[in-house]
């Protein structure tokens, strides 16, 4: 479903280059969920970022469903983003003047879905991450956890391929991050693709496999 | 490029950005466009104004809606007792006023002249014979009494003098054009017209900024006529007061039609109107667009920094807003509408200041300047082209920054980097 190869990343500063990503291949099927793991600086989340289409890799391909990112522009690379993948950022990444329902329903709206159903299925989605109660809610008066849980929302009211998360539990309490990783495993279980960054090996077993990262390289990848 | 979805993304941002932005900031920048609105508009208002106001004094002081006046070979108009008649039996006419007009002089203080080689206080004028209440009836003579009072139809060897020939009003001393010293109601003078010479007592100074008013000496008509003998009753001008409505081009085409310009030059107030006046109204105007153009600048700088602003700090939002797949044209035309929103706003605040406010005010209470009682013109077409500059330059000077700061790399963007 998404294959990753022979991917590099590298940074120019100057006349210096630093390489972040060297030579990443690996294969997830649909409806798996992959941790990546490893210390900072090993590259990550710049690993998430080339395979969601965020960023453009210095070489290699990354294959989505068959299809070839590099052959796309940067219109269909957004169309692509709108309408196949998902995001949950680490600091939530919620637009500050739009309520919960509307953080939701922007992508929706996005894609021409009538502004009614639009609201529904981004009811429906806020209602499986419990903040039914929270719809008009603007991301200022909600915690940290509930605005993790609204991120989660916007990023699936749309049934993506690929669900990407950034260490989605980085800035929340246990209760909290415990509540989120629940989400992640109820997601998961209907079948959703997942591919999250995470620092804790407790969360990393929730997925199916774990990749090990060190120094832009894989060093592991481990069945769950 | 903006389809309708982009724009109805684009609104739905904007909106909900506007609606939940800080009031104050909302406030501040409202007001910086009504400000904008009102240099665009009331600067230029306001020169074109200066001269307008000049231009509606000698018609409401002058000339009134339409004026006979003698061909340039003749220095009456003649048979004026049938053209007054037939001028008195149109119905589109309110007032009239015939004036006789004669060159001659005036001469102060010839009493206390010690020896006949001591210098007169002579001044040229031109003595005019008027209908008082006639005249107050066209062009309200009488408000423009500063000192001492109107003249009464039966004021015999009284006149009014006109506050540029007196020292004290105008205090030019220029060859070929003197005043009078040391005169004020109650001074005796002399005035000399075709050859004879009459004392009379002043009774009022005449001070207005419409010139011919302020240069002439006045008496009551009939005993000028008889100084000038005129028996034939044959005036030198005519100034017509139409009714409210009336239209003085009309009139002067049945004034032409019955042949009166075979006697007279008949004109509406604006064939009156001397050439460098129209030339200075074309020249205040012209150099009322160019200060406009430079407010146009300065909004569109104002609203550039504004939204530039606004973009910068928010760049980590439009990047997020990429990155879950809004596109670029929405987030720009979100933008448009905000910066739209603020000059539509101030345009808006700024006709209902201009028009119930600043306008009528200024009519009530033109503003007092050397040569003209300035008033505001600000013709309600005008005000629309500028209010559809200013938001043409506006939506420019709102794309531009949303433009540069959406194209830069969504990642970057939402992670701050430069």
């Amino acid at each position: 479903m998404i294959e990753i190869k022979n991917l590099t990343k590298s940074f120019k500063d100057g006349d210096s280059e630093t390489k972040v990503l060297k030579g990443i291949d690996f294969r997830a099927e649909s409806g798996e969920f992959i941790a990546i793991m490893g210390r900072s600086g090993a590259g990550k989340s710049t690993l998430l970022y080339q395979m969601s289409l965020l960023d453009e890799p210095t070489s290699g391909d990354v294959v989505i469903d068959g299809k070839d990112a590099s052959s796309l522009s940067v219109e269909e690379k957004t169309l692509f983003r709108l309408f196949e993948l998902g995001y949950v950022f680490q600091d939530y990444a919620l637009l500050p003047e739009l309520t919960a329902l509307e953080n939701v329903s922007l992508p929706l709206l996005m894609q021409d879905v009538p502004e009614q159903i639009a609201r529904k299925k981004a009811t429906e989605a806020l209602t499986l991450v419990g903040l039914e109660k929270r719809l008009n809610n603007l991301p200022s008066k909600l915690s940290g956890g509930e605005q993790q849980r609204v991120s989660i929302a916007r990023a699936i009211a749309h049934r993506p391929k690929i669900l990407f998360a950034d260490e989605p539990t980085a800035n929340l309490d246990n209760e909290s991050s415990r509540i989120v990783m629940e989400i992640f495993k109820q997601l998961h279980k209907e079948g959703q693709t997942i591919i999250m960054v995470t620092h804790e090996p407790e969360y990393s077993k929730i997925a199916e496999r774990t990749i090990h990262l060190d120094d832009g390289k894989i060093i592991s990848i481990n069945k769950n | 490029m903006f389809s309708s979805l982009n724009i109805r993304i684009g609104f739905f941002l904007a909106k909900r950005q506007i609606k939940r932005s800080n009031p104050w900031t909302t406030t501040l920048i409202i007001f910086v466009m009504f400000f904008t609105f009102l240099n665009l508009v009331v600067v230029s208002g306001v020169l074109v104004g200066l001269i307008q106001g000049a231009v509606d004094a000698v018609r409401a002081h002058y000339t009134s809606d339409v004026i006979i006046s003698n061909l340039s070979d003749k220095t009456y108009i003649e048979n004026s007792p049938s053209v007054v008649s037939l001028i008195k039996s149109l119905p589109e006419v309110q007032a009239v006023t015939a004036r006789y007009l004669k060159g001659g002089t005036v001469e102060a203080n010839y009493k206390t002249k010690i020896k006949e080689t001591d210098k007169s206080d002579i001044a040229a004028a031109t003595i005019t014979g008027i209908d008082p209440i006639a005249e107050d009836s066209v062009t309200n003579l009488s408000k423009f009494i500063v000192e001492g009072s109107y003249l009464k139809p039966d004021d015999y060897d009284q006149v009014l003098l006109g506050a540029y020939l007196d020292k004290k009003y105008l205090a030019v001393d220029s060859p070929g054009f003197s005043t009078l010293t040391n005169v004020a109601p109650g001074t005796k003078i002399r005035v000399n017209v075709n050859g004879i010479t009459h004392e009379v007592i002043i009774k009022g100074i005449i001070k207005a900024k419409v010139d011919e008013l302020s240069m002439r000496v006045y008496f009551v008509d009939s005993q000028l006529r008889s100084m000038i003998g005129r028996s034939d009753y044959n005036v030198s001008e005519i100034s017509i007061k139409l009714k409210p409505g009336s239209n003085p081009d009309l009139v002067r085409d049945i004034l032409k039609k019955n042949g009166v310009d075979k006697v007279a030059k008949v004109q509406t107030f604006t064939d009156a109107e001397p050439k460098f006046i129209k030339d200075m109204i074309d020249t205040f105007a012209l150099l009322g667009n160019l200060l406009s153009s430079i407010g146009l600048v300065v909004a569109s700088i104002t609203i550039f920094i504004v939204i530039f602003i606004n973009a910068i700090t928010r760049r980590k939002f439009i990047g997020i807003l990429k990155g879950i797949g809004i596109s670029e044209q929405a987030i720009e035309v979100s933008y448009i509408l905000q910066s739209f929103f603020y000059a539509l706003c101030g345009s808006i605040i700024g006709l209902l200041v201009l028009y119930l406010v600043l306008q009528p005010a200024m009519a009530a209470h033109p503003i007092d300047f050397p040569f003209s009682d300035g008033i505001l013109v600000a013709p309600l077409g005008s005000t629309l082209l500028r209010i559809g500059l200013l938001m043409i330059t506006t939506i420019v000077a709102g794309f531009i920054p949303a433009r540069l700061v959406v194209r830069k790399n969504t990642l970057d963007s939402i992670l701050g980097r430069n």
